[in-house]
């Protein structure tokens, strides 16, 4: 049923650049399905560009889509998602705590340099 | 791009100063993993194509070792490198590289540092089917900087 397209990670973050897509997306997480006019109403662009921003979502595995005699669902696919999440907080919990460390250790030189600075200039 | 990480410091120290804790190996010991243990090991040969090699602990009592190969030094503002665990970090980071860069600015009062790290093309990437997601993809939208906001220009002030 679901045609879950593995994304690489790249183009998950590709499609999330842009705010038409993030805003699709939102909108699929509140309302679970919806046809592609449902979705393209309340933007002010035409249907095609909608149809490509769904085909970037779509090849990023984000979304899924289903035909249903004439109209065609869309679903939001959460499983990229999740991988990029992952990644990103992996990262965050190594690096914010380790830049911090950085900041007070480059402050400490900064005041070294300062008194030697002034003991150099001073009287 | 977005497809990164960026996390920004303000630092009240000169751009030099942040410079060279990042690219000799006396500074790197003295910042580098996220708890406040000292570094086991540290090289760092910063030049374009020069390597680094940081072995760490960390609180939970595991080392780890991240690698690299500098690709930009352009001393006091930017630097970029390769990442990866040659050993520890997280299983799932084993074997795969990314990109990380330091750019540094001058402010008022000393420095503003940019960090970014973005993954490189992956090779198998393992789904993950956990399905407590939506407060993930939340965070991530706010990390991306959310939905365009209609248009509310309720900014005036008196």
């Amino acid at each position: 049923m679901v045609n879950y397209q593995q994304g690489d990670l790249d183009r998950v973050f590709a499609a999330l650049g842009d705010p038409t897509r993030r805003a699709i997306l939102a909108r699929l997480e509140r309302e679970e399905s919806l046809s592609i006019g449902a979705l393209a109403a309340p933007f002010a662009i035409k249907l095609p560009a909608v149809m490509k921003h769904l085909d970037v979502l779509g090849h990023a595995g984000l979304i899924t889509r289903s035909k249903h005699g004439r109209t065609v669902d869309v679903r939001l696919s959460p499983d990229p998602l999740k991988e990029a999440t992952d990644w990103l907080a992996r990262y965050e919990r190594f690096w914010s705590p380790t830049l911090d460390r950085l900041a007070a250790h480059a402050e400490a030189k900064e005041a070294e340099a300062r008194a030697a600075e002034s003991k150099g200039t001073g009287e | 791009m977005t497809t990164s990480l960026t996390l920004v410091r303000r630092i009240a120290a000169r751009p030099a100063i942040v410079f060279e804790a990042l690219t000799s190996a006396d500074g790197v010991a003295a910042w580098w993993g996220p708890d406040d243990l000292p570094v086991i090991l540290a090289e760092v040969d910063a030049r374009v194509g020069g390597a680094y090699r940081v072995r760490f602990g960390t609180a939970d009592g595991l080392e780890h070792e991240a690698v690299g190969e500098f690709l930009e030094v352009a001393a006091p503002n930017r630097l970029a490198m390769t990442w990866a665990y040659a050993f520890g970090g997280e299983p799932e980071e084993l074997g795969r590289t990314s990109h990380i860069e330091f750019d540094i600015k001058s402010i008022d009062g000393g420095a503003e540092l940019t960090f970014t790290q973005s993954r490189l093309k992956n090779t198998a990437s393992v789904a993950s089917h956990d399905r407590g997601w939506s407060g993930a993809f939340v965070k991530l939208v706010r990390i991306l900087g959310g939905p365009p906001e209609d248009a509310n220009p309720d900014t005036e002030e008196a």
